[in-house]
């Protein structure tokens, strides 16, 4: 199974904001099961949406250095259920960031319904003996490629974001 | 500068969002950990919820100097020696440590971070970058 659970990102603003969806398909095999009749997104899977929005966020805007894990989920409201068919909008903003780490917030809205609110804190775990990057650099390049980072992504400066020169041994 | 009051409620909407706790049980004698539940990730939320909130900057153990009770210089048998006491008043001189220094056991270090001892180290800050 394949672990994204937004499809595309349609506005990308280096260290500040981002924008991406999620189109809610009855042929998504954990519908079958929640609830076997009636078909209703986890919320979980909505917090894990924007976490890895927000986490793109965050790791671009460290140049991919770090290593940021979602390490605590200070608010998560939901207003009503998402259902096969809805196209889920999820607004990220980030709040603060540093070395340590980051916490963005974010809202899922379904058209012009706000479905969820919620709070996402990230820590930098790079740093320490028992550190273990859980992805490269390269793998979080392809993330952001397949999802279309950069084609809707401006720099912070406004100009067009551009994927940046990895070397080959990353 | 903000006043004393204003730097409170400041600390009482950043712990209430961190720890998602009532505003009532914020309050100054409460312990982070034991009357508010903090666990350790949960002093970092509040430390960038501060640094937010106040516009200030918080280096790394400066507000919650934990790592010293990894130091062996300065903990020996559970409890902080004469040493470490020393280097604790140095480094946190926002909180109140003489209770503490009569029976310095790392069990009790916790204590020290009240919500009274934030409000005294924020107060020390925006002082002095003001």
């Amino acid at each position: 199974m394949r672990w994204y659970w937004i499809d595309r990102f349609q506005e990308f603003e280096s260290g500040r904001r981002a924008r991406a969806v999620k189109n809610v398909s009855l042929s998504e095999d954990h519908l079958h099961d929640h609830f076997p009749g009636r078909p209703v997104m986890p919320a979980s899977l909505i917090v894990e949406g924007c976490a890895q929005a927000g986490g793109i966020l965050v790791g671009e805007h460290l140049a991919f250095q770090g290593n940021m894990i979602l390490a605590k989920v200070p608010k998560a409201t939901f207003h009503f259920e998402a259902v096969p068919g809805d196209t889920l909008t999820y607004d990220l903003t980030l709040e603060h960031l540093s070395r340590d780490g980051a916490l963005v917030s974010a809202t899922c809205r379904v058209g012009d319904r706000l479905l969820a609110e919620l709070e996402l804190f990230f820590a930098n775990v790079m740093e320490g003996d028992r550190a273990r990057r859980l992805f490269t650099p390269r793998e979080l390049l392809g993330m952001m490629r397949l999802l279309g980072v950069y084609n809707v992504g401006r720099a912070a400066d406004g100009t067009r974001l551009l994927p940046p020169k990895l070397p080959l041994d990353e | 500068m903000p006043s004393t009051e204003e730097i409170y409620d400041k600390i009482q909407t950043a712990l209430v969002d961190a720890l998602g706790v009532d505003e009532d049980e914020v309050t100054p004698d409460a312990k982070l950990q034991e009357d508010l539940g903090a666990e350790s990730i949960d002093f970092l939320d509040i430390v960038f919820r501060l640094e937010k909130s106040f516009g200030i900057k918080i280096p790394r153990g400066e507000l919650f100097p934990e790592s010293l009770l990894t130091d062996a210089a300065f903990v020996q048998n559970g409890k902080l020696t004469p040493d470490g006491v020393a280097e604790l008043r140095k480094r946190m001189p926002f909180a109140d440590l003489d209770e503490f220094a009569e029976n310095p056991t790392v069990q009790d270090f916790p204590n020290l971070f009240t919500v009274n001892m934030i409000c005294k180290y924020v107060e020390s800050k925006v002082n002095v970058e003001s």
